[in-house]
C-alpha cells in the first residue's frame, strides 16, 4: 500500500479520508487536522496559556505533543485519581512524558485533596464514571482560574464525542445537546473556556500518532470502564462506520453544523455560586461538594455501625 | 503468527499467511479499532501478515 501524498511506504489506512499515509507524511497531516480543528472553531491563540488535561492516556499525551508542535504555550495538568495500580501507572506515564520534553506539569492527587475517585465507589451508588468525570471538571475549572490559565484543553476525540452526541440524542438530552460543542465559553467569573482540539481525530489516528512519535501511554483501561454504555456506543458507531466510511466525522460535523447552533440558542440559566467551595454550580451545592457531602456522611455512618 | 494481544495481554496463534483485514475480522475487532504492530512498523489493513511473523493487536478503544 502506498502513501497517497508521497507514494511511500504506507503504514496507515483512513478509510475516512480515503487515504493512507507513511509515518513521515502521517503526522504533519495530523498536525494540520487539528490546527485547522483549532481555527475553525476559534478555539485558542498562541499569546494563551493553554492548561492541557492529561491523564497519561493516548488521546491527552498525543494532545499535548501536538500544541507544542503547533507551537502553543501549555502547560500540563494531571489529575491522579486514586482509582488503584491504573492510577499509580497514568501519573508514571504522564511524568515521564513531561521529564522528557521538558515540559511543565501540575500534578493534583485527589486522594491528597479528600476525595479519590475509588471514596465515590465505595461510599455511594453513583456510577464510577460520573463521579470521575464531576472531579475532573472541577479541578479542571477550579486549577485553570485559580492559576489564571483562561483556556483548558481536553483529549476528546471523534469517536468519544461521536458516542456522547448518539447517547444524547437517543434521549433526546437538550441541555446536554445544547452544551455539546468542541468550544466552551465561560458562563460564569470562575469558568475559563474549555477546547477540544481532537474532536475530528479519531482513536485510532490518536493511537497511530503516539505509535510513530513513540509516546509511552498507558494502554491498559481503566477498571472502572468495564462494560460502560459508552463502549456500547462506540461499539455500534464502529459498526456504521465500517458499512460506511465517514459517518462518525459527518455524525458529528453536521451536528455542529446545523443543530447545535439552534440548541445552543436556547435560554439556559446561568450557574450561581456554589455555597461551599464559590465555585460555579446550579444548585446551593456544586456537583463535587454534594459528592464529597455524600461520601462523608456515608462514611461517618459506616464508622458508627462498625461495618 | 504468532499474535499478543493488548490491554489484555493474551497471546494466541493463528496458522499460515494472512491479510490484516482477515486476522483482525477473526479476533472480533471492526476496522479502525486496533493497530497491527510489527517490531516497529504498522501493518495497514490491506497488507499481509506472513506465518511466521510475530504481531501485537492493540485496541484503541477507550472507555468511560
Amino acid at each position: 500500500m502506498k502513501c497517497t501524498r508521497c507514494g511511500g511506504h504506507a503504514e496507515v489506512k483512513l478509510r475516512q479520508h480515503n487515504a493512507s499515509f507513511c509515518r513521515d507524511c502521517f503526522v504533519p497531516f495530523l498536525h494540520k487536522q487539528v490546527e485547522r480543528s483549532i481555527e475553525k472553531q476559534k478555539m485558542m491563540t498562541r499569546e494563551e496559556a493553554i492548561l492541557v488535561g492529561v491523564s497519561g492516556g493516548k488521546d491527552s499525551l498525543a494532545l499535548w505533543d501536538i500544541l507544542i508542535a503547533l507551537g502553543f504555550e501549555t502547560t500540563g495538568l494531571h489529575l491522579s485519581l486514586g482509582i488503584g495500580e491504573y492510577s499509580d501507572h497514568s501519573t508514571e506515564k504522564t511524568v515521564a512524558f513531561a521529564e522528557s520534553r521538558g515540559l511543565s506539569l501540575i500534578t493534583v492527587s485527589l486522594r491528597d485533596e479528600g476525595l479519590a475517585v475509588e471514596d465515590a465507589v465505595v461510599f455511594t451508588n453513583r456510577p464510577a464514571c460520573s463521579a470521575c468525570g464531576t472531579l475532573k471538571r472541577y479541578y479542571f475549572d477550579r486549577l485553570a482560574h485559580d492559576r489564571g490559565f483562561p483556556v483548558v484543553a481536553t483529549g476528546h476525540n471523534l469517536d468519544d464525542e461521536a458516542a456522547r452526541l448518539l447517547g444524547n440524542v437517543l434521549h433526546w438530552q437538550m441541555e446536554y445537546l445544547s452544551r455539546q460543542h468542541p468550544v466552551l465559553q465561560p458562563t460564569h467569573e470562575k469558568f475559563v473556556r474549555k477546547v477540544k482540539p481532537l474532536y475530528r481525530t479519531t482513536e485510532f489516528e490518536s493511537a497511530a500518532y503516539c505509535f510513530f512519535r513513540k509516546i509511552d501511554y498507558v494502554i491498559e483501561e481503566c477498571p472502572n470502564s468495564i462494560g460502560v454504555t459508552q463502549l456500547v456506543h462506540k461499539e455500534v458507531l464502529n459498526q456504521l462506520e465500517a458499512a460506511s466510511p465517514g459517518s462518525k466525522l459527518s455524525f458529528v460535523q453536521e451536528f455542529l453544523k446545523k443543530a447545535q447552533p439552534q440548541l445552543r440558542a436556547r435560554d439556559t440559566e446561568p450557574p450561581r455560586t456554589c455555597e461551599s467551595c464559590g465555585m460555579p454550580s446550579f444548585a446551593n451545592l456544586c456537583s463535587r461538594c454534594r459528592l464529597v457531602r455524600e461520601v462523608e456522611s456515608k462514611r461517618a455512618r459506616r464508622a458508627a455501625s462498625g461495618t | 503468527m504468532q499474535i499478543t494481544i493488548l490491554p489484555e495481554k493474551k497471546q494466541l496463534v493463528l496458522s499460515g499467511r494472512r491479510r490484516v483485514s482477515d486476522v483482525l475480522q477473526e479476533l472480533g475487532y471492526l476496522p479502525g479499532t486496533a493497530m497491527v504492530i510489527r517490531g516497529d512498523e504498522l501493518i495497514p489493513e490491506g497488507e499481509m501478515i506472513e506465518a511466521d511473523d510475530e504481531i501485537e493487536v492493540r485496541s484503541v478503544i477507550s472507555g468511560g
